[in-house]
């Protein structure tokens, strides 16, 4: 199908945008890599009256190492995660996201203001305990990913807010695992594992609303747990939906099974 | 319904459009340019038919909006073919390893194809299914499709002889 009529602004700055986007009443989307919004709008779920185009504003591409984190612009491309080498995990999980064409486009930013419940970005995000730098109309403020996501492609953004950059804290140790139906599908679930300041966490994707941590199985470890026990007790405290992609307790195994191969990657719990 | 003026250029020629900012940049280059070689199979970016190359990078084309392609250049199937109309060593090894049937997905497959061996020409079999995943045949099972990428690559790097099978 085709997008209903909107109007297009190429926004020169971030500033820009936050005027725009205030001025629509919250009628407003920003365009990025286009590759979540536009079938969106193809399909005639949304109907912005207006677009503001923010791929060509300058100083929101770079990937910058930083202390013990590493800064992704909002514009940073898929396909560029996947080839940098500061952030392995973040590397690894961008080699998950749909397919050539889209990771060529796709961006940073616009994954983690998406939402989806089953990208792979938000749950690293959680995973890694990241921040979101943020600009709005009153200035610009940090919010943590775990303050970000309130609900299947909601999150506590204000409609004239944008995502500007991402603070991804580098993990000691790291796990990823992702079961999807077919290569470059969301994922049915995506577990990620990390170890930050000593404490692990884990962290599922595509079994609730929103990126949630398995506390349990996190205390199981802490507890002086193996892997295997973590990943059943994953597997018992998240509460996935049935569709028809996967029952319930088909998601719940293999929220377990994802769990027990991140804890081996990461080298964490093994017997 | 407001128009903007874009100027891009496609397959090396420059074109200048006044399009409405809803038009994607596949029916900007099928309707408007007459370039009716990309294929809109799905139109929101699941089956990789309309894969066109902008700025060395591919893209979908249903996912672009033609006003974003201002000032780029877009390479289309119809760019693929030499100056004196002949094929390019990846149609012409479409063709002999039965790498289409119908031919709807073809031109996605030859672009993100093109872009594979652009990078990759080396590229193995378990890597060339992997980065042609996101273009869907209903045709050939793949196989011809594999089959036709891997000897293309051998050709353009210039190991066609190597490759062939032992007697």
């Amino acid at each position: 199908m085709k997008c209903a009529p909107f109007d297009y602004v190429r926004a020169s700055s971030v500033e820009e945008v936050v005027k725009v986007l205030a001025e629509s009443d919250g009628d407003g989307k920003i365009l990025a890599g286009g590759q979540s919004l536009v079938p969106v709008l193809a399909l005639r779920m949304a109907r912005p009256s207006v677009l503001v185009d923010v791929n060509r504003i300058p100083g929101l591409g770079a990937i910058r190492p930083s202390g013990d984190a590493v800064e992704v612009g909002a514009l940073v491309r898929h396909s560029r995660l996947v080839e940098q080498t500061n952030h392995p995990l973040l590397a690894e999980a961008a080699r998950w996201i749909g397919h050539t064409a889209i990771r060529a486009r796709g961006t940073a930013g616009g994954s983690v203001a998406h939402a989806d419940p089953s990208a792979e970005l938000p749950v690293v995000a959680v995973g890694t305990g990241a921040t979101a730098t943020v600009a709005g109309p009153s200035g610009v403020r940090s919010v943590a990913a775990e303050d970000l996501f309130l609900s299947a492609l909601v999150t506590s953004l204000d409609e004239d807010e944008m995502i500007t950059g991402l603070r991804f804290p580098l993990p000691t140790r790291w796990g990823f695992a992702e079961f999807a139906r077919r290569h470059g599908d969301f994922a049915l679930v995506t577990a990620v594992v990390t170890e930050l300041g000593g404490a692990v966490r884990i962290t599922l994707g595509g079994v609730a609303s929103v990126p949630q941590r398995a506390a349990h199985a996190e205390q199981v470890l802490a507890d002086g747990g193996t892997a295997r026990e973590a990943a059943r007790a994953a597997a018992d405290e998240i509460d996935p939906t049935a569709d028809l992609h996967g029952s319930a307790p088909f998601r719940r195994a293999i929220a377990g099974e994802m769990v027990r191969r991140a804890l081996a990657q990461a080298g964490i719990g093994q017997e | 319904m407001i128009e903007t003026d874009v100027t891009f250029s496609v397959n090396g020629e420059r074109v200048r459009l006044a399009v409405e900012p809803r038009r994607t940049l596949a029916d900007a280059l099928r309707e408007d340019c007459g370039l009716t070689g990309t294929h809109l199979g799905c139109e929101h970016g699941v089956c990789g038919a309309c894969t066109v190359i902008v700025d060395g990078e591919p893209a979908r084309a249903c996912l672009m909006f033609a006003v974003q392609a201002d000032g780029s250049s877009v390479t289309t199937v119809e760019g693929l073919q030499g100056t004196d109309g002949e094929l390019h060593p990846l149609q012409e090894a479409f063709v002999a390893h039965h790498g289409l049937q119908c031919g709807f997905c073809t031109p996605g497959m030859l672009m993100s194809a093109l872009h594979l061996l652009d990078t990759t020409p080396d590229a193995d079999r378990e890597t060339i299914r992997e980065e042609m995943s996101g273009n869907i045949c209903r045709c050939t099972g793949y196989q011809g499709i594999v089959d036709a990428i891997e000897a293309a690559g051998r050709e353009l790097t210039g190991h066609a002889e190597e490759a062939e099978p032992a007697e």
